[in-house]
């Protein structure tokens, strides 16, 4: 009883050596954010999105999929998807997003990159060299599969002459900035996350921000990375009043996110106990990391608000886009 | 119980695994989101004691894991519980689930 662990995890990690990502997305699908925002190809500083903003919709989509195998004895069925998924990319099937529900995640995308331009940031971006860069595979203990990838993007990055990289999730953070340091040898980019850089120079606020919200501190951010401060100075800054739980910064409390794959109903749980810790300061939730985003929003009911950071970001450093 | 002397260090091959600083206090279970009794002083100390079969019964608990690293925040002994969980998984991957 329960999603298959074994096939599971096996699908992810033959995508991962095959396809270059755990869950493989059309090279549009990835790329199409950046239309008409003008980035130049490549460069000594990129920023990097490691496909999981993209990713996200097909993530839920996923999800939705395997939790009605989590009540059933799935083991042979899910035995042959795994077969068949090493000649076909079934997955792609199995986790089909629309536009819409692309473009949500998309916008977040440009949301960081114009906040970075405002800010005087010069970088370029990959495009299609825009690989993932193993999260899923590395946490998982698919550890073949994570060491060979992460050998693959590493040389990738050292083709492009890239020096310094700009990440804009903390899963991708995480594996760049202190994951693949240890399992690749000479591996000496520089990475840092895009509240760090904003942090550190702010665009002048130009719409301030007249909310009340509550900050849900991502797990990966607050207690692999050490990135508490950042979002916190860029909401203030920019005019919002934080009104804080207890279980904040480094002692901050899942999303549930992590378990969705194989555990969805766990994973909502979590879920749903965060959200009532948050609502109780703010029905304007904030968050800072699109798996934290996704899973909060499913377990959000009507009238608790979740958003990503780079929203409120946006309204307070932008000028107003023109109708 | 079957006690198997090699169990650690056949799993160490799959990544760090080092619990001996627990002491057993409870508080990353008391803590943990998933209120997983076993989570995770229970499951370590089987490793370290060599209870393979133990750890092999306990797939569930550790692939629940969330990797939040709140008990780690709270440990007192300072153990790399996340690593550990990491550990184990790698180890089940190669040895049982044959990923």
């Amino acid at each position: 009883m329960g999603i298959p662990i074994a096939s599971t995890l096996g699908m992810l990690g033959d995508n991962l050596t095959k396809r270059k990502s755990a869950l493989p997305l059309a090279g549009r699908v990835v790329t199409a954010w950046a239309d008409g925002l003008d980035l130049p190809h490549g460069g000594k500083t990129v920023i990097y999105t490691g496909q999981m903003w993209q990713m996200v919709p097909a993530i839920n989509a996923m999800g939705h999929q395997l939790a009605q195998y989590e009540e059933k004895e799935a083991d042979g069925m899910f035995r042959m998807v795994r077969r068949l998924n090493r000649l076909v990319n079934l997955t792609s099937f199995l986790a089909r997003t629309t536009a819409a529900e692309r473009e949500v995640y998309y916008e977040r995308l440009r949301n960081i990159a114009r906040l970075l331009k405002a800010a005087g940031v010069k970088f370029g971006y990959l495009y299609e060299d825009d690989w993932y860069a193993g999260a899923l595979a590395y946490d998982e203990g698919l550890d073949p599969a994570f060491r060979a990838h992460a050998q693959r993007v590493a040389e990738m990055l050292k083709r492009h002459g890239v020096e310094r990289l700009i990440t804009v999730d903390p899963h991708t953070t995480n594996m760049l900035r202190s994951i693949y340091p240890k399992v690749v040898p000479g591996f000496h980019v520089k990475v840092t996350s895009y509240l760090e850089v904003l942090a550190e120079h702010p665009p002048k606020t130009v719409r301030p921000l007249d909310s009340t919200v509550t900050l849900h501190d991502s797990c990966v951010y607050a207690r692999y990375e050490g990135v508490i401060e950042p979002p916190r100075e860029l909401l203030m800054h920019g005019g919002a009043k934080l009104v804080q739980p207890d279980l904040e910064k480094g002692l901050t409390f899942c999303c549930g996110g992590p378990a969705e794959t194989l555990f969805p109903t766990k994973s909502g749980k979590i879920a749903a106990q965060r959200i009532e810790q948050l609502k109780a300061c703010s029905p304007n939730v904030v968050t800072a990391c699109p798996l934290c985003l996704a899973s909060l929003s499913r377990a959000a009911p009507k009238d608790v608000h979740v958003r990503d950071i780079s929203d409120y970001l946006v309204k307070a450093y932008l000028p107003a886009a023109k109708a | 119980m079957k006690v198997d002397p090699d169990f650690l260090d056949t799993l160490r091959l799959g990544g760090e695994f080092n619990a001996r600083q627990c002491i057993n206090c409870g508080t990353c279970t008391a803590l943990c989101p998933l209120g997983m009794e076993i989570m995770p002083r229970k499951l370590f100390r089987y490793a370290l004691l060599g209870n393979k079969e133990a750890v092999l019964k306990s797939t569930e608990p550790i692939y629940s894991c969330l990797l939040c690293k709140m008990c780690e925040a709270n440990c007192p002994g300072g153990v790399h519980i996340a690593e550990n969980v990491r550990a184990l998984r790698s180890y089940l991957n190669a040895e049982v689930l044959e990923v």
